[in-house]
């Protein structure tokens, strides 16, 4: 694991951000659009593997369910919208409730296990989750159930332009980051890295690590179901495809492939490997096993992953 | 002196191997009270007993009046109950200070603070300073816990127990695998603690426990043979027969 100095994380996260902010106009500029859409997407997949590096990467919990929350915030955009309830921050906050319930629950039995045993418990209950939507047939079971609409802000249908939905993604994103790049330095962070050192050396000096690694495993569920609440939107549709335990697999290839413990590299990861799965699936329709020889490749030598191998040619500090 | 822990006919078995046998003792407030006994009899699990690392199969700790056999390791060291660990358990990715400081956050005020940026609390660090002038080791504050040497590992390890500002203080072999000059520092550092804390301390090194220690318990195969002072101990027929052998003559 490779720490990065908090200002070099903020930097290398600001110039991400710029770049992404600039995306639309090279979308103009080249006249194609689906760079946004793209480009939309990624940043979703960027909050999504960024909530997972926070208790993956900061607090040592490999959670195989994450995909989850996205799934449980996408249906409650489905559930609130289908009642009426179609504005945007109103659906956020159902799905960071719901997403808080979700990850209390199943966290508090999932953290009285450790290492293979937390993966496999997390792996159960994102596969129960996954199995209760495909039987939610009032929402069209495993068929998925399309949206009529794209949520409202202030009761007004912006988000159905492309581009303005992008920049309420991108601003989603960069407030999330921001959160988590305070958390992470805070008591609280402090705790969390702490006990994903040493365990015994926290109890020692008087932590119960439970709780913290309880909240920030809430935590990371809610900015899950934030994602969730945005993966719902960009495809106007939701369906348990979205919760199956591959995309929980995707989420942590993201984040080792973009650099476990960075933060940025959550976002690094979703960005390369959205962008890899499209450009390989050019080549080949087995483009996963071209995925698969670059994953490989990137957790055997560049150390870090994508953040790692930036920071080398940049000649940063370790 | 009052006592400030009562241990109580303790007890914990592996299987059918008894590694701690009905042990009875008082620690004396202020008093630093060595631990000796040879390897296996069982030392180190009655101080992971002590702090509550490890549950007690049976018997009482009554520690200021209170009984604290239910409380857990967290609980036990809010109330002043430290230790120290023989192999060496740090936060090796955290530097010197933030080594220190994550133990006087412990102590003061709530964790679940998730904004402000704990680095720049000058009170936590200011503290963490203090012991870690105590234990010599200020000049390597920014340094990161895994790069130090080994002898100034174990002086670390002890700045962290300070830190949580402990009544008693359970320190388990601070000398191990340190030489000669490390080891004579930190000697020096337990003399400096005496009267300040109460210490119980377990040690090989049998001129340091003997230099240090105003009371002396010998365990051997998990029961006390004998209590007493060091010049007590130094005579007991049935210690130097089961220990201390010529060595201590």
């Amino acid at each position: 694991m490779i720490a990065l100095a908090p200002r070099t994380r903020l930097l290398a996260a600001a110039l991400l951000f710029v770049l992404f902010a600039l995306l639309p106009f090279l979308a103009t500029a080249l006249d194609d659009h689906f760079i946004v859409i793209t480009a939309t997407r990624v940043m979703v997949f960027a909050i999504a593997a960024l909530s997972l590096d926070l208790i993956l990467g900061y607090g040592a919990l490999v959670s195989f369910g994450h995909a989850a929350y996205l799934g449980i915030g996408a249906y409650t955009v489905a559930v609130l919208s289908s009642n009426g309830v179609s504005d945007l921050g109103l659906q956020m906050l159902g799905a960071v409730l719901a997403s808080a319930a979700f990850a209390a629950v199943t966290g508090a039995i999932s953290l009285r296990t450790k290492g293979v045993y937390f993966i496999m418990i997390t792996l159960a209950f994102g596969q129960m989750a996954f199995f209760f939507f495909v039987s939610l047939s009032s929402y069209g079971g495993d068929d998925g159930f399309t949206l009529q609409a794209r949520s409202t802000l202030a009761g007004m249908a912006l988000l159905e332009d492309d581009r303005v939905f992008f920049y309420v993604t991108l601003a989603a994103l960069v407030l999330l980051f921001l959160f988590a790049n305070a958390l992470i330095g805070s008591r609280f962070g402090r705790v969390l890295t702490g006990t994903r050192e040493n365990p015994l050396r926290m109890q020692a000096v008087g932590f119960t690590p439970f709780r913290y690694q309880l909240t920030a495993y809430v935590i990371s569920g809610c900015m899950a179901g934030i994602a969730g609440v945005l993966l719902a939107n960009q495809t106007e549709f939701v369906s348990p495809a979205f919760m199956t335990w591959h995309r929980s697999g995707e989420l942590i290839v993201m984040v080792i492939l973009g650099g476990i413990g960075t933060l940025v590299g959550g976002i690094l990861g979703a960005a390369a490997f959205l962008m890899l799965e499209e450009w390989l699936a050019i080549f080949s329709e087995h483009w996963k096993l071209g995925m698969g020889a670059l994953l490989i490749l990137v957790v055997l030598f560049t150390r870090g992953g994508l953040t790692g191998l930036l920071r080398r040619f940049l000649g940063g500090r370790a | 002196m009052s006592t400030l822990l009562q241990i109580r006919n303790l007890r914990k078995s592996y299987g059918a191997l008894k590694v701690t046998d009905d042990v009875t003792l008082d620690i004396e407030e202020g008093e630093l009270h060595a631990i000796i006994g040879p390897n296996g009899a069982g030392k180190t699990t009655l101080i992971s007993q002590l702090s509550g690392q490890n549950p007690s199969d049976a018997g009482a700790l009554i520690y200021q009046g209170e009984d604290i056999m239910r409380l857990s390791m967290a609980e036990r060291v809010h109330r002043g109950l430290a230790r120290s660990f023989q192999i060496t358990s740090l936060l090796p990715g955290f530097t010197v200070l933030e080594n220190v400081a994550m133990a006087v956050q412990a102590r003061s005020g709530s964790s679940f603070r998730f904004f402000a940026q704990a680095a720049k609390e000058d009170e936590l660090n200011r503290d963490a300073m203090v012991c870690l002038r105590r234990v010599k080791l200020a000049d390597r504050a920014d340094r990161l816990a895994g790069s130090l040497s080994h002898g100034e590992q174990r002086q670390l390890e002890i700045a962290v127990a300070l830190a949580t500002e402990p009544k008693l203080l359970l320190l388990d072999e601070p000398l191990a695998g340190t030489g000669h000059e490390e080891s004579a520092a930190l000697v020096e550092l337990m003399r400096g603690m005496k009267r300040r804390h109460t210490v119980v301390l377990i040690e090989h090194d049998m001129e340091a426990v003997f230099a240090l220690a105003d009371r002396l318990s010998v365990l051997v195969y998990g029961r006390v043979i004998a209590t007493g002072t060091p010049e007590e101990i130094r005579n007991n027929p049935e210690v130097r027969a089961a220990y201390l052998g010529e060595e201590a003559a």
